[in-house]
């Protein structure tokens, strides 16, 4: 094995990069803490820029081909900046069944956005849940973290009427 | 630690215990907290002290208590822990009737009762504790026979007689596939190497299924002393939990476990000041379905893309870092350390001839009674869907119920009767899976359900192989031929030759699965294909239906 470079200085001085570094350091700079590392990044950024992909490349002594081939085989990780607010459908088999597509058809309908897109003003993004376990309350929605059960079209339209007119 | 301190530590929870009357848990597992359990408990809390009765009832925040639909659950249990009452839909506005009512005359209009074949139908072994203790106490675990499992292997027993044990309990791994642990175990511990490594999966990625998140949310040591339990048996000493990082309540009171295990010296360096070390970590998943096949959630812990590769040499020969890996799901630990505890035999006496034990089911879907249930391998689906889950809702008529996620298959009506284990699912074209169980009713179209699970692998085929890549897409394209009215019975033809070929020849299990659900939909329910292709309509009226709520909605 060559020896470790030297730790390389974070792309800004925006604190948020002492978070990152404690996970690499935690790690030890191990190559295998990769994604572990690029948990923290989106955790403290919301999502992957490219500085900071080259940034955890160099800490970590891994080639940049690797680490974007990870950030981008991983549904996790994204490398576009979230709308302000996010309202998350979840689509595992019991709110399929129960209408969570219309749920979406409602929001495409109403806002032009299909999941995984952002309005244009960067208010919302809507996304999907492969399942979120609250197969109980389907369908299910989480608007800004918070679940909402039980949900129909129009109570969404009504939930994300708010953050579109504030 | 030692026996005695271990003594002690529960003499003086007991001890604690005893100075209540009663204890209110509350269930504070994802479902119940979805519908704000956490604010129900708050107002509890206040409400005991506004009346001057903290000292004497105790507010104890617990696992998953099963009944997910009727949330937020809050039991009331007397001082030996007995169940008096327990309610359902509880709001932060019902504390003070609640909190007046311990010990006395239930309140009438929130009663969940306990006495229906949902809760008396059920056989706990893994989910013994959930819903009893508090899963961030390990006090708790350890004074309902935590730990006692390890005990006795690391001071009565050879690692030989671990494996043999587990071997004589006819446990099969519970990730869906049903490979019997006891071989696993042995494979493992026969493996030449000193480095070996346990991983648990609980990368639960089947949609509709949260048995594993129930677990680790409600009973995060026993998984631990399991874990413990196979690395003594196998001579490992590190171990990953492999958790998806859409659970994070699960990853926070695992990670809390394992602190609390530390601390106690029953997990780390010198376990019970013996020569035995076992350290835990947990590694986070990142959103993708194929790093529950084993060969890519190892290449996932090591950093790298999760991709499978091919088989052998096996994980048990050669797995994290080329060193033998163990690798079970996290319901096979859960059953662990209770086989330890009362024996391979008193295990293998309940289940089925081939399949041992009990099994946990996330039951939801066009089912009253939603929620999570453990019941003895050889129930019927029949028992299992209209006893303990009361049936359809709105006097609806059953169709079908779908097991084992994209990989599963849709069982139809004429197999209700059906005892529910690894072999007699594989019979009729599906598979057990991890347990996930979805119940779908008239208003369902099965040629939708079959292009909802498509429309999954094909996102979620990691492309290595070809016919997992383009197989699971060019299928989806003819399903949403079929949906939108365009199909031909060419493309129906097509469709079983492409399944046929998936299943024989792609590199893992979801591409090998991946047409089951094409499969048992062609297979049963046949005619409501060709309605889609002759008539051009869906029988369900599913097909278009959020076609028109768009309509709707820009009207």
């Amino acid at each position: 094995m060559s020896t470790m470079s030297a730790m390389p200085a974070p792309p800004s001085n925006d604190k948020r990069w002492k978070l990152v570094d404690a996970t690499i350091k935690r790690h030890g700079r191990a190559g295998h803490s990769l994604i572990e590392c690029l948990h923290t990044m989106q955790e403290c950024f919301g999502y992957l820029d490219e500085q900071g992909l080259k940034y955890i490349a160099a800490a970590l002594n891994l080639p940049l081909s690797k680490v974007y081939g990870v950030a981008t085989f991983y549904h996790i990780f994204t490398l576009k900046p979230q709308g302000e607010h996010t309202c998350v459908v979840c689509m595992g088999t019991a709110c399929y069944i129960k209408g969570a597509p219309q749920l979406l058809a409602a929001l495409e309908a109403k806002y032009g956005v299909k999941p995984g897109e952002t309005t244009v003003d960067g208010k919302m993004s809507v996304l999907t849940a492969r399942c979120i376990g609250s197969c109980g309350l389907a369908p299910a929605v989480v608007f800004d973290g918070d679940v909402g059960g039980k949900a129909t079209p129009s109570d969404v339209l009504k939930r994300v009427e708010k953050w579109m007119a504030s | 630690m030692t026996a005695e301190d271990l003594n002690e530590l529960v003499e003086k929870e007991l001890e604690a215990n005893r100075g209540f009357t009663h204890s209110i848990n509350v269930c504070m597992a994802a479902g119940c907290l979805s519908s704000r359990a956490d604010q129900a408990m708050d107002a509890i809390k206040k409400e005991l002290k506004a009346k001057g009765m903290d000292k004497q009832v105790r507010v104890r925040p617990v696992g998953c208590m099963g009944l997910c639909a009727a949330g937020p659950l809050v039991e009331i249990r007397d001082a030996a822990g007995n169940s008096e009452v327990m309610y359902q839909g509880v709001t932060p506005e019902n504390a003070p009737e609640l909190v007046a009512s311990v010990g006395k005359a239930p309140v009438q209009s929130l009663v969940c009762d306990t006495s229906i074949p949902f809760f008396t139908r059920q056989v706990k072994v893994v989910l013994e504790n959930c819903g009893k203790i508090d899963p961030e106490r390990i006090e708790e675990y350890l004074a309902a026979d935590g730990y006692r499992g390890l005990f006795k292997c690391i001071f009565e027993m050879t690692p030989v007689q671990v494996v043999e044990e587990v071997t004589k309990s006819g446990l099969r791994g519970r990730g869906g596939a049903g490979f019997p642990t006891g071989l696993k175990w042995s494979t493992v511990a026969k493996a030449p190497g000193k480095q070996k490594y346990i991983i648990c999966n609980a990368d639960e990625g089947d949609p509709g299924a949260f048995m594993d998140r129930s677990i680790l949310e409600s009973d995060p040591h026993r998984v631990l002393e399991g874990m413990a339990i196979a690395a003594y048996a196998t001579g490992a000493n590190h171990g990953y939990i492999y958790c998806r990082a859409e659970y994070p309540l699960a990853v926070k009171r695992l990670k809390n476990a394992i602190r609390q295990a530390e601390r106690l010296g029953l997990l780390g360096q010198e376990i019970m000041n013996t020569t035995f070390n076992f350290t835990v970590e947990v590694r986070l998943g990142a959103g993708a379905f194929v790093c529950g096949e084993e060969t890519a959630l190892i290449h996932s812990i090591e950093g790298k893309r999760g991709t499978p590769r091919p088989r052998p040499p096996f994980p048990a020969q050669s797995g994290l870092w080329g060193c033998p890996t163990l690798i079970n799901n996290v319901e096979t630990f859960a059953n662990i350390a209770p086989i330890l505890r009362k024996g391979g035999e008193w295990f293998a006496q309940i289940g089925t001839e081939k399949s041992k034990g009990t099994k946990v089911f996330a039951l939801a879907g066009r089912v009253n009674n939603t929620g999570l249930i453990e019941v003895p391998m050889g129930t019927t689906l029949r028992e299992i869907i209209y006893s303990l889950g009361n049936g359809i809702p709105d006097g609806r008529k059953f169709k079908a119920v779908q097991t084992g996620g994209p990989s599963g298959g849709c069982i139809p009506e004429q197999y209700l009767d059906m005892g529910v284990d690894y072999d007699s699912i594989a019979q009729v074209g599906s598979i057990m899976g991890s347990g996930g169980m979805i119940v779908m009713d008239e208003t369902s179209c099965m040629v939708d359900v079959a292009k909802f699970f498509m429309e999954f692998c094909k996102s979620e085929s990691c492309g290595k192989c070809i016919p997992c890549r383009v197989g699971t897409s060019q299928m989806y394209d003819m399903l949403c031929k079929i949906t939108d009215g365009t199909g031909t019975l060419e493309d129906v033809i097509m469709l079983e030759e492409l399944s046929d070929l998936l299943k024989s020849t792609s590199l893992c299990g979801l591409g090998m699965t991946a047409p089951n659900p094409v499969m048992t939909t062609l297979r049963y329910f046949r005619h409501e294909y060709t309605a889609h292709i002759e008539e051009g309509k869906c029988p369900a009226g599913v097909c278009n239906a959020a076609g028109k709520v768009a309509e709707e909605v820009r009207a």
